[in-house]
């Protein structure tokens, strides 16, 4: 098949493929090569690149920052994940009573998720602010004298972790209720005419059948969360003493501030082995169990 | 028949019983939902609330909802210490350019993958999905250095060149083209169109919905983009709002009242996109997994 006025088809095939594959060879592919091999440099960007191995990987292994960076972000999605999950479970199900008005609150609950984050961030600086916040002032009402949320070093990652989870609550809920408005109803109602109560049905019907929903939602949350930044580097920029110093604050930090390109590359790329490990693992259980419409 | 009649009526206190629990189930989900939908809500009422107060008013407790006095002075002042309205000006333009590329080079892109037939297509294809797995701050440091010596750092080019093509995008469209009908085009082909005049006069207007999904959900990522502006460009003529706003914050670090209002003007762009194309925004943040 020749295309019109004298389009030869490879002519065709190069018009339509290179407008996409050309920006992404240069940058995003390209980058993505080039990571591994900045990381087995010194280079500060002024002077000329220095190799030196892996050196960059032997110095990462001793390096305190980085190890309280990395149990710093699992603390974080350690507290995130079940609150976003418990949360968005309990909102899809209420959601998917099928009761007049509810796609109002869908708006609603979603309407963080559409917000930038440093708007987010923002806002929970000024909720949470330990003298003028208004929840400070709530807790005060109720006879708590509130803490002093994100320039207190212990206080400081429940605040990320709360306005996070504030943020995502909406994400979580959408995917759970298109998971739940899946199952179909005849297995709902054989399970009545068989006298199954609401918590039976729930275990034996919604929660088996949501599992592929649960799961997708799981290591989504789980991949996107282990980079967080944007949250932390408005609320409290790693501090207070580096209480809330995650990976990828680490490696933007090494790299812009401190001028180690190359070190900052070795833990983008350390990092990443660790995700793609995790994405392969969904990847293959993904297949089985989560189809795209 | 009156048989039946009777057991129900009969039946009538079990009825009533199951009513009562459906009334009291109901008054609980609607009552949890609608505190849920206020925790929600309130933060964004009260950020706009405090847009328009004053300086002295914020730090007299009890807090108020109700600003007294309206203070309507914010937005100008915190205009003319900070060119918001350029920032403002600069992620629209950053995100109506990027979706508008982003669609075009995803679409034509897909139509690729779904309809034409090359040596190594599958092989191109699958290192489209691998790019979807690399985080942004793997190849954020090499990009930097190559925006570098394209002498493009502090410049829109540098905003706006990475986000010309998407392996999103492309996958998206190309899964919408494949469940397209292709009598259309077999017939259009017949008459001797060609493959740039099936492209445009018949596989874009059918994919109309995947493309609105595609284009809302570009727009609204590059809307709410922070960690590539923010190290790409410093002076503040280039910023987008979340920079720009990150940077008021390290001035005003306690202003709530003018930070408010520059995270108002941040907000509401992306509430307009929402309220209109709600559907779409869902659809493109849930199938993409990638939070806004």
């Amino acid at each position: 098949m020749v295309g019109q006025r004298g389009w030869s088809y490879r002519g065709v095939v190069v018009l339509f493929l290179a407008p996409s594959l050309i920006p992404l060879l240069l940058f995003t592919v390209g980058p993505m090569v080039a990571a591994a091999g900045l990381s087995l440099v010194r280079w500060n960007l002024l002077k000329p690149p220095e190799f030196i191995g892996l050196d960059n990987y032997v110095r990462l292994v001793g390096d305190a920052n980085f190890r309280a960076a990395v149990i710093n972000t699992i603390a974080y999605v350690a507290g995130y994940l079940p609150l976003v999950f418990v949360g968005g479970m309990l909102i899809a199900l209420a959601l998917n009573e099928r009761l007049r008005g509810l796609a109002i609150f869908r708006t609603a609950y979603f309407l963080p998720v559409v917000t930038s984050w440093v708007v987010v961030a923002l806002m929970w600086r000024w909720l949470l602010d330990p003298g003028a916040g208004v929840v400070n002032h709530v807790l005060g009402l109720v006879g708590i004298d509130g803490p002093g949320w994100y320039n207190d070093p212990v206080w400081a990652m429940p605040s990320v972790i709360i306005a996070s989870a504030w943020k995502d609550l909406g994400f979580v809920m959408v995917i759970l209720l298109a998971g739940l408005q899946s199952i179909p109803d005849e297995y709902y109602e054989a399970a009545s005419v068989d006298g199954a109560g609401r918590w039976t049905r729930f275990r034996h019907i919604t929660l088996p059948l949501l599992t592929p929903s649960l799961f997708f939602v799981l290591v989504i949350s789980l991949i996107n969360n282990l980079q967080v930044f944007d949250q932390v580097w408005v609320m409290t920029r790693g501090g207070p003493a580096g209480a809330t110093s995650v990976v990828v604050e680490q490696i933007v930090t090494n790299a812009f501030s401190y001028g180690q390109m190359g070190y900052a590359a070795a833990m983008s790329w350390l990092f990443f082995v660790v995700l793609l490990g995790i994405t392969m693992v969904q990847f293959r259980l993904q297949r089985r169990w989560v189809t795209y419409g | 028949m009156v048989e039946l009649v009777r057991a129900n009526s009969l039946a009538g206190t079990g009825t009533r019983k199951v009513r009562w629990g459906r009334l009291v189930s109901r008054t609980v989900i609607y009552a949890a939902l609608t505190a849920g939908g206020l925790a929600m809500i309130f933060p964004f009422l009260w950020m706009l609330s405090t847009s328009f107060q004053s300086a002295g008013a914020l730090l007299v407790p009890p807090p108020q909802l109700i600003p007294s006095p309206i203070e309507l002075g914010n937005y100008a002042e915190i205009a003319s210490a900070f060119p918001l309205w350029r920032f403002l000006a600069n992620s629209l333009g950053v995100a109506a350019v990027a979706t508008v590329l982003q669609v075009a080079t995803s679409a034509m892109a897909g139509y690729a993958f779904a309809r034409l037939r090359f040596r190594g297509r599958d092989a191109l294809f699958l290192l489209y999905i691998a790019t979807l797995m690399v985080p942004l701050q793997v190849t954020i440091l090499p990009l930097f250095v190559e925006m570098k010596y394209l002498g493009l750092v502090d410049s829109y080019g540098a905003l706006v060149l990475p986000a010309i093509a998407s392996a999103f995008g492309t996958f998206l469209l190309r899964q919408a083209f494949l469940g397209l009908p292709r009598e259309l085009e077999e017939a259009a082909f017949m008459d001797g169109a060609g493959h740039l005049t099936v492209f445009r006069r018949i596989v874009l207007p059918l994919a109309m919905p995947a493309i609105a999904t595609l284009a809302v959900f570009s727009f609204v990522a590059s809307w709410n983009s922070f960690l590539w502006p923010l190290i790409i460009v410093n002076s503040p003529d280039l910023m987008t709002l979340p920079v720009g706003l990150s940077n008021l914050q390290g001035r005003y670090a306690t202003a709530w009242n003018l930070l408010m209002a520059g995270s108002t003007v941040a907000v509401v762009p992306i509430l307009i996109v929402y309220v209109i194309g709600q559907k779409y925004v869902i659809r493109g943040v849930t199938l993409s997994g990638l939070k806004g």
